[in-house]
């Protein structure tokens, strides 16, 4: 459940982003309950619940237009779990009219953007994010991949994520931990775990298996291994770096 | 005489003859077939072969493999008669293979209406047979009959109207003279019911609401009219008592499923087991496990029936008929199975929903735990301890089996909800409490969820053994008359453990998603165990 009532959030700027689109609160109050019965069971509550995938960005992989995500609400995305939705045209456009007004949550709008040229230079530079993280085909392997991270994650995430690393690791990055029957010890980004083995890639970026029959120990590693930005970065520092990770939208297709 | 030669004169008539009810009532007594879903009427999942036994399990390996067209969950068990493999191709073509080479003697295609809306996936869960005729339930809510030799439609029957959600996804059972299915569509407010056809022309011969209406015992417990969408949908196929004449099954939830508030009062018959009449469809005896389910608690599992020394009044052990049932709310039950008498309610999983039974079987429910505006975290969680995955019972072992989401729960949602014919009808959801929960599977921590076989002494309810996965599982379980025990889970891995203590004996690596029952049966003297991984059917055997 969304926890803030939408009427509050149309109160602040969603109700001009609307306005833009040309829908109403109304629209948006139906949307929501349409969403809720249709669309949550998979895209969850807040829209983030498929991997990869999420809604209350305001930024779509496969829609940039209005128009588009109404054809991908009618016909879904073909080779994707997104299957067509039976609705009537109305219904579409309070669909849409609640996708867009997620967007528009007032965490998101107070929070600062600085430049996005300064931010890439401390991405680049001082932050030293690439030893861990890869942008563009530059940087480590190890850690997230954020070439993409301005189109998938809302701008609240990026903060937190960078003030507070430990707030929220999410499942497909954690760490790992095993110890070999030689009492070699081996840390990595967990890739695949079951029953009987452990995949990950470890910190010199090979992808390395193991079977816990052969490990004397094996566990994850519960903290980040990333460092807090708060106090490391000013206030327009970290304003700048958000600037930079918003413009990141992946690969263009040609 | 050969062996081949003496098996074929022991079996003549089995070999021959047509698929005749009594000899699906002794299925048991001719282990080379798979005669209907789960083995025998009773419901138990268990093989009396023993060519593969716990000392050449290791010598298990692949004799064939049938590759489906079709991208969608591979859940159906197989019919096994003498030698002819039938299954089901999701969403609804029938397949008669060849058992020992897997090669393909017909395929019959069935085409839903594409206005079908089943709530999770276009499946199908298997077939049954009589005589020489093979019965489907299909996506789009129709009862068709096949012939076994051809693959020929004999007959069409639209059984529920497919556009309001109504769906037939389980093997149908065949009881005598009459093949019986229940309907799927507990999230778009169905009204759901179990209904009897006449074999040889598909017409309906009785019909029993799993939600009581006006007229009907019942009716009482569904406040204002929220009885003409309660929900309440079958969808995996029931047992039979030919002693007592009775069918029992398992009914689906309430709807809307996690908000109550419509439909004040118990909801019956709801995530009940019914007990019916087999020849009329009349009511003998129910018992509800989740009264008023706001948790989609679904009491579709397969009733196992099974015969056990049971103290009576006076403390006397005494064989009685009793019913087994690992229920999706996570609570283990023994119910007496001619009068529903509840026995024992035991945890199996974790449960923090239920804190005790009244002297009558009553859940009394623990305080606050009910799906909120805010979110309520629920033990089990949205998928149950259990679901519909087929348990086990081994006469020989006298233990239970069941698949378990162990350390399992969600957080519970409830919203406002009105009812559109044909759309989910809903209430709520539930949500992981893992963030980004649902890419969790392959990096997943104990406490967030995982598979576990459990076995389940069913005099006390305890747990014998368990055999943990990483993550969950939605596999069947099979045993064998040499205490094998075979299952498998989301990790794609297909095992054998020892049925005795639950000891690790065999696995092999199958690439996907196990989520059917396995089965055994044998070809000229050679044991097979089947299973689907996958979009695949996979038969093993000994090496030769």
């Amino acid at each position: 459940m969304r926890s803030i009532p939408l009427s509050i959030l149309l109160a602040a700027g969603a109700a001009l982003l609307l306005a833009q689109h040309g829908y109403t609160p109304a629209d948006a109050e139906e949307g929501e309950q349409l969403f809720i019965e249709n669309c949550a069971l998979c895209h969850g509550p807040e829209g983030d619940a498929v991997p990869g995938v999420e809604l209350a960005s305001g930024k779509f992989r496969h829609a940039s237009s209005d128009e588009d995500l109404g054809q991908i609400i009618k016909n879904g995305i073909p080779g994707t779990a997104m299957p067509p939705g039976n609705f009537h045209e109305h219904q579409i456009t309070a669909l849409i009219a609640y996708l867009r007004s997620m967007a528009a949550s007032p965490s998101d709008n107070t929070i600062a953007l600085g430049d996005a040229a300064r931010g890439k230079v401390i991405v680049e530079g001082k932050g030293e994010c690439l030893n861990c993280h890869r942008v563009n085909g530059k940087g480590s392997y190890v850690g997230p991949e954020l070439s993409d991270i301005g189109a998938i994650r809302r701008v609240s995430r990026l903060q937190r994520s960078l003030i507070d690393p430990d707030a929220e690791i999410l499942p497909q990055n954690r760490f790992y931990r095993v110890v070999t029957r030689d009492g070699a010890t081996v840390t990595g980004k967990l890739l695949n775990l079951d029953t009987f083995t452990v995949l990950m890639m470890d910190s010199n970026e090979q992808l390395r298996p193991f079977l816990k029959s052969n490990l004397k120990e094996f566990g994850f590693i519960d903290k980040s291994p990333m460092p807090s930005y708060q106090g490391k970065l000013t206030s327009g520092e970290l304003a700048d770096v958000l600037g930079y990770l918003v413009t990141l939208k992946g690969i263009e297709k040609k | 005489m050969s062996g081949r030669a003496f098996l074929l004169f022991l079996f003549a008539p089995a070999l021959f003859g047509q698929v005749t009810f009594d000899r699906i009532l002794a299925a048991d007594q001719e282990p080379q077939n798979w005669l209907t879903y789960s083995g025998t009427v009773l419901g138990q999942r268990y093989s009396r072969l023993n060519e593969i036994t716990k000392d050449n399990v290791k010598n298990l390996e692949i004799q064939w493999i049938y590759q489906a067209a079709s991208l969608e969950k591979f859940e159906a068990t197989p019919l096994v008669v003498n030698g002819i493999l039938y299954t089901v191709q999701a969403p609804n073509d029938i397949i008669a293979l060849d058992a020992a080479t897997g090669r393909t003697f017909w395929h019959y295609s069935y085409n839903p209406s594409p206005k079908a809306r089943p709530c999770c996936g276009h499946v199908n869960r298997g077939l049954a047979i009589l005589g020489n005729t093979l019965f489907m339930g299909t996506i789009d809510a129709h009862l068709v009959a096949v012939d076994a030799k051809n693959g020929h439609l004999l007959w069409d029957t639209t059984v529920a109207n497919a556009e309001s959600g109504y769906a037939l996804t389980h093997a149908p059972l065949v009881v005598k003279d009459k093949v019986i299915v229940g309907t799927a569509g507990g999230e778009f407010g169905i009204r759901g019911f179990l209904a009897a056809y006449d074999v040889p022309t598909g017409k309906e011969i009785w019909r029993f609401y799993t939600v009581a209406g006006p007229g009907e015992p019942g009716r009482e417990t569904w406040g204002g009219d929220s009885w003409k969408t309660g929900g309440a949908p079958i969808w995996v196929t029931g047992s039979y008592d030919p002693v007592l004449n009775l069918t029992y099954w398992g009914t689906g939830n309430p709807g809307p499923d996690w908000n109550g508030d419509p439909r004040p009062g118990d909801n019956l018959y709801s995530d009940s087991v019914v007990a019916l009449d087999a020849d009329t469809g009349k009511l003998k005896w129910y018992y509800q496990f989740s009264p008023h389910d706001e948790f989609d608690h679904d009491s579709v599992q397969v009733p196992v029936l099974a015969d056990l020394d049971w103290p009576d009044s006076s403390g006397q052990k005494k064989m009685r008929k009793v019913m087994l049932w690992g229920n999706r709310n996570g609570v283990f039950y023994v119910l007496d199975r001619a009068t529903g008498q509840f026995l024992l309610g035991k945890p199996f999983g974790d449960v923090n929903w239920v804190s005790g039974f009244d002297e009558k079987g009553r859940p009394i429910r623990a305080p606050g735990k009910v799906p909120t505006v805010e979110g309520t975290m629920i033990y089990p969680g949205s998928e149950g301890a259990t679901n519909w995955y087929s348990p086990s019972y081994s006469p020989r072992t006298g233990l239970f089996y069941v698949s378990t989401w162990a350390d399992y729960g969600s957080i519970f949602f409830r919203v406002p909800v009105n009812y559109t014919e044909g759309r989910v009808y809903a209430g709520g959801w539930p949500k992981s409490h893992v963030p980004d929960g649902r890419a969790a599977e392959s990096q997943r921590k104990d406490d967030e969820g995982h598979g576990s076989v459990r076995a389940i002494d069913p005099n006390t309810g305890a747990r014998a053994w368990e055999f943990k996965m990483n993550d969950v599982t939605d596999a069947g379980v099979l045993t064998t008359a040499s205490d094998l025990l075979f299952s498998g889970g989301r990790e794609g891995y297909f095992f054998a453990l020892d049925a005795r203590n639950g000891e690790l004996l065999w696995k092999a690596t199958l690439g996907g998603v196990v989520a059917s029952g396995p089965i055994s049966y044998s070809v000229d003297g050679k044991q097979y165990i089947s299973v689907t991984a996958g979009n695949s059917l996979f038969a093993f055997g000994l090496k030769n």
